[in-house]
């Protein structure tokens, strides 16, 4: 089977810095691939070279065997690519409900539709969904006053809500209290088994992304250092090196 | 932060996100009653305000269009008059030019050579009213894709440059009477009758767009527009048509600013472009001015904001000349200084009971325990 995504040979300059040079990753329908590496290592770039947040300077991204490095973030997002922010992005001062409700896929969305009232099947997947991430009780509440922590896990339930074939995570378990991150990876393992949804996740958090990935892929100074499985990655020398600051 | 305040503040923006869903309660019925009756009886008990009234009406109509991009959608427009004035224009050449040559009759002196009958002019007045709300329309589209592009304070100065813009090309238009303006064509019968017809059309038109919102806000657009003004490059990422809704919001509000235009312009019986049709320091600062007074972004924020502004406006004009300008300045200041919320919005965090907001306070305690303690999840 083809991949999902194929990134290949994608450089990416801001000015005379050059954040991503040369990358190549394949993202394998069904899995959950991490992305690793030090702090401005060019992760966060690459993530938003993928949906479209910037053009890139080389290269090409293909998602499911379509050249997308010329779409702008609307159009890829109704492919069905989501992404979510590592600064948490929800609709503040709208409430959880609706905050779920304005994130069903607009894939197919006729001018007429903006003029329909959500539809009673939308309400049940919308509580559905806010019940499987634990926050069913704070959806009436504004959701701009929920703690970080909640705020995450609300943004991850409405990118289930647009139903996506690929969520791209850019550090989901970041500024989450270390007891409840067992809780949010079960989260992520069950939204790729049960739904089907294959995970491309940036992550700092070591023990998460390895256990969570089947494949990562770890970049350093723009570059792409190493690929593999968990296992392999976790005892390539580079990769330590680079995390250690070792040089 | 005491949990009395949260509570608080989570009541309005539970309220400001618009589609809480609530059902018409008696309450509701007996105000909408109210305003209906007093719409229908006020020219009748008040005969020698009617024109007062009329525009009070119209009044509201701005400051609610202006709340469905300034507010609703977050799109501080400072140039929605621009729509106004077309609608006016629209309206008034097609009147004209309906029955005969509109270079002639704009150029003749006294712009009165030529007859409209009774029949004439009705016909006129009914295909220029929808004429200008289509073209006003189709002007905010067209605007639309090239001011969409700006944000924040740049697509306030941009459409405000539209407005000031348009009055100047107008003024220099000949065929349109220029700088000099156009009569319009003379309503065929007594000024009372004229009064009460265009008191009528602009009640009707008020409420029609009450009615539209209203609905409108209920449909998921009006969540889209939320979610817009909320974040819009999460909008984005999450594959909303935003430059679809905020076109057509804006085309929304044209719509109606085209009709009020058509009806003010025909009230005035005189139009130019500076003083009538693009009055951007007048009408067009009113409509936010209203809008922020009620309170923006809530449905009868701008109505009530319309209604008060309105009533000190003309109090000042006719007890306090000279000091009107003043008066005005003194509300706009002590509305952003003291309660930006509006007074609706005040209301809100007041009263949450009374819109039919719930807020569970439990829970709201136990959030606002959760962040105290600096605790995730």
């Amino acid at each position: 089977m083809s991949n999902l995504i194929e990134v290949r040979g994608v450089t990416k300059t801001f000015g005379g810095v050059v954040a991503n040079r040369d990358i190549s990753i394949d993202v394998a329908p069904g899995q959950i691939t991490g992305l690793i590496g030090p702090n401005g290592s060019g992760k966060t770039t690459l993530f938003n070279s993928i949906v479209g947040y910037h053009p890139i300077d080389e290269g090409s991204i293909k998602f499911k065997g379509k050249e997308i490095s010329k779409l702008r973030v609307q159009q890829i997002a109704r492919l069905g690519m989501v992404r979510t922010f590592q600064q948490t992005r929800i609709y503040g001062k709208l409430s959880g409900i609706n905050n779920m409700l304005i994130s069903v896929p607009h894939r197919n969305a006729s001018f007429g539709d903006m003029f329909r009232p959500y539809g009673h099947e939308h309400r049940e997947r919308a509580e559905h969904l806010l019940e499987f991430v634990g926050l069913y009780q704070k959806r009436k509440l504004p959701s701009g006053d929920l703690s970080f922590g909640q705020q995450k896990l609300l943004e991850f339930a409405m990118a289930l809500m647009n139903e996506p074939e690929i969520l791209l995570l850019d550090e989901p378990t970041a500024g989450i209290n270390p007891t409840l991150i067992n809780g949010l990876i079960d989260r992520l393992k069950r939204a790729n088994s049960e739904f089907g949804i294959t995970l491309f996740v940036i992550e700092h958090n070591m023990r998460v992304i390895m256990n969570l990935a089947h494949e990562i892929y770890c970049l350093a100074h723009g570059e792409l250092l190493a690929s593999g499985p968990p296992e392999k990655i976790q005892n390539d020398q580079r990769v330590i090196d680079a995390y250690l600051g070792a040089h | 932060m005491t949990t009395d305040t949260t509570t608080a503040s989570l009541a309005v923006r539970e309220a400001a996100s618009g589609t809480a869903r609530r059902r018409i309660t008696r309450n509701d019925v007996m105000m909408y009653a109210a305003i209906l009756v007093f719409g229908i009886v006020a020219p009748i008990i008040f005969p020698n305000y009617t024109y007062q009234i009329a525009v009070l009406w119209l009044m509201v109509l701005f400051a609610q269009t202006w709340d469905l991009v300034g507010g609703q959608m977050g799109y501080n427009s400072l140039g929605n008059i621009f729509f106004f004035g077309a609608g006016m224009y629209i309206c008034t050449v097609t009147q004209i030019g309906l029955f005969t040559d509109v270079g002639a009759y704009t150029s003749s002196s006294d712009g009165g050579q030529f007859e409209f009958s009774t029949e004439q002019y009705y016909i006129g007045v009914a295909v220029g009213l929808v004429l200008a709300a289509i073209g006003a329309s189709v002007l905010a589209v067209m605007l639309g894709w090239i001011v969409f592009g700006l944000r924040g304070p740049y697509f306030a100065i941009g459409t405000l440059g539209i407005a000031l813009g348009a009055g100047e090309l107008v003024g220099a238009w000949e065929w349109v009477g220029g700088g000099g303006g156009i009569p319009i064509p003379v309503y065929p019968g007594s000024g009372d009758g004229k009064a009460f017809f265009y008191y009528a059309l602009c009640f009707g038109t008020a409420v029609a767009t009450f009615a539209f919102l209203k609905w409108l806000y209920s449909t998921r657009f009006g969540l889209a527009i939320n979610a817009i003004r909320d974040d819009e490059e999460k909008a984005e990422a999450m594959g909303i048509h935003t430059l679809r809704h905020k076109t057509v919001a804006w085309a929304i509000s044209a719509f109606f600013l085209g009709i009020a235009g058509g009806l003010f312009g025909n009230m005035t019986g005189f139009i130019e472009p500076l003083e009538v049709a693009f009055p951007v320091i007048t009408f067009g600062i009113f409509m936010v001015a209203m809008a922020l007074l009620g309170g923006k972004g809530t449905m009868w924020g701008p109505v009530l904001g319309a209604v008060l502004f309105h009533i000190i406006k003309e109090t000042t004009w006719t007890y306090f000349l000279g000091w009107q300008w003043v008066a005005l300045g003194v509300i706009i200041i002590l509305n952003i200084m003291f309660f930006q919320q509006g007074i609706v919005g005040w209301m809100q965090e007041k009263w949450p009971d009374l819109f039919g907001i719930e807020v569970d306070r439990s829970l709201v305690a136990d959030t606002a325990d959760d962040r105290a303690r600096g605790r995730g999840v």
